[in-house]
């Protein structure tokens, strides 16, 4: 079956992160499938590479970023929320003047329809946040 | 047709549970997640309005967040099961569709 | 499984003191040229998102509530109002603002796009969704 998932909080505040990484993890195990996982609202903070979580803590962003690389999980931040919040990936930040730009390797900036496309293709969407 | 709504929150903080308990129709589950798995524990002042309800939908509780709070499955309303990551994907691949209560 | 899938929007957040109501109107605006059969639902403080004379002034924050008022043009006809949920919270209809749509079968004549619905209708277009998105 294929699994749409949103996560619309952000990390290490809010749990939500965290018990989608497990439920996508499982899912995969299970032999679903989870095309997209789509980050809205302050989910798009997941996305930076900037983090630096203590080592004894988990690191949401690496981890994400991992299970992306081994199973082909198009993740994909919102633009307009990103924008908002100061997330720019490297052609963001040269069309707007930033001096910086921070999304991780794994993670792509796009727009809301991807949210909608998610939700057309796949079986079941499920939301994580708060 | 039936469906799985996930609720996150304590129901001592928010309506999220109460709220979810009456839109849900029969057949339906409820997955209380997170902070939402306070809503499980027996002897609460919510305990008999939810065990009520728990007659017409399936209550679970996810057990690895029951575990991290401190709680075991023998602290849970008769009505509430447990289940882990691999039975929330089973919740979700079972019912039609699935709803937040965030 | 046909090709139109039907999305229903779970608003239960006042609008302003979290962002959930602004970024969930901009999903609504963004999905309707999908071309899906798309529905609001506002229950519990959601239905605060809806009331009308907002007026955003002295808070420093943009008032989105005319973007409401816009949804007919992007051809959204259905919001559905929780009685209970208004009740509760001591408004009724007249609190609300007004959202209309224009009916292209029966000759482009504007209707009202609030519906107010009970709880048991509310579960019922609950139920009736292929996907919920939550705010």
């Amino acid at each position: 079956m294929k699994i749409g998932v949103l996560v619309s909080e952000g990390p290490y505040t809010h749990q939500a992160a965290d018990t989608a990484y497990k439920f996508v993890t499982a899912a995969l195990a299970a032999g679903h499938e989870v095309p997209r996982v789509f980050f809205y609202h302050d989910g798009v903070n997941v996305a930076t590479r900037l983090s630096v979580p203590p080592q004894d803590e988990r690191h949401i962003q690496q981890n994400w970023t991992a299970l992306a690389k081994e199973h082909g999980i198009d993740l994909v931040v919102c633009i307009a929320a990103a924008q908002r919040r100061g997330m720019l990936d490297e052609n963001e930040a040269n069309r707007q003047g930033k001096d910086a730009s921070n999304i991780a390797e794994g993670f792509r900036i796009s727009g809301l329809g991807q949210l909608i496309e998610m939700g057309i293709q796949t079986d079941r969407l499920v939301t994580f946040g708060d | 047709m039936s469906t799985l709504h996930t609720v996150n929150k304590s129901p001592f903080t928010t309506q999220a549970l109460v709220s979810c308990l009456n839109h849900a129709k029969p057949g339906d589950a409820i997955l209380m997640i997170e902070d939402g798995v306070y809503g499980g524990l027996g002897g609460t002042g919510l305990t008999e309005i939810i065990a009520e309800f728990g007659k017409n939908v399936s209550l679970y509780v996810l057990s690895p967040d029951l575990a991290a709070r401190g709680f075991d499955a023998g602290r849970l309303i008769g009505e509430v099961e447990g289940v882990d990551y691999d039975g929330f994907v089973d919740l979700v691949t079972k019912h039609d569709r699935t709803q937040a209560w965030l | 499984m046909s090709d139109v899938k039907k999305f229903l929007y779970l608003n239960r957040r006042a609008p302003y003191g979290t962002i959930y109501a602004l970024e969930s109107l901009e999903v609504v605006l963004i999905g309707a040229a999908f071309e899906q059969d798309v529905a609001l639902a506002f229950v519990d403080d959601g239905v605060f998102q809806l009331t009308k004379g907002q007026n955003t002034d002295g808070i420093g924050v943009k008032n989105f509530s005319p973007t409401f008022r816009a949804l007919g043009d992007y051809d959204v006809q259905k919001l559905y109002v929780e009685r209970e949920s208004l009740e509760e919270r001591g408004l009724s209809e007249d609190d609300l603002m007004e959202v209309v749509y224009e009916d292209e079968d029966d000759d482009w004549e504007e209707k009202p796009a609030i519906r107010v619905i009970s709880r048991a209708e509310m579960a019922d277009v609950m139920a009736d969704a292929d996907v919920v998105l939550s705010f």
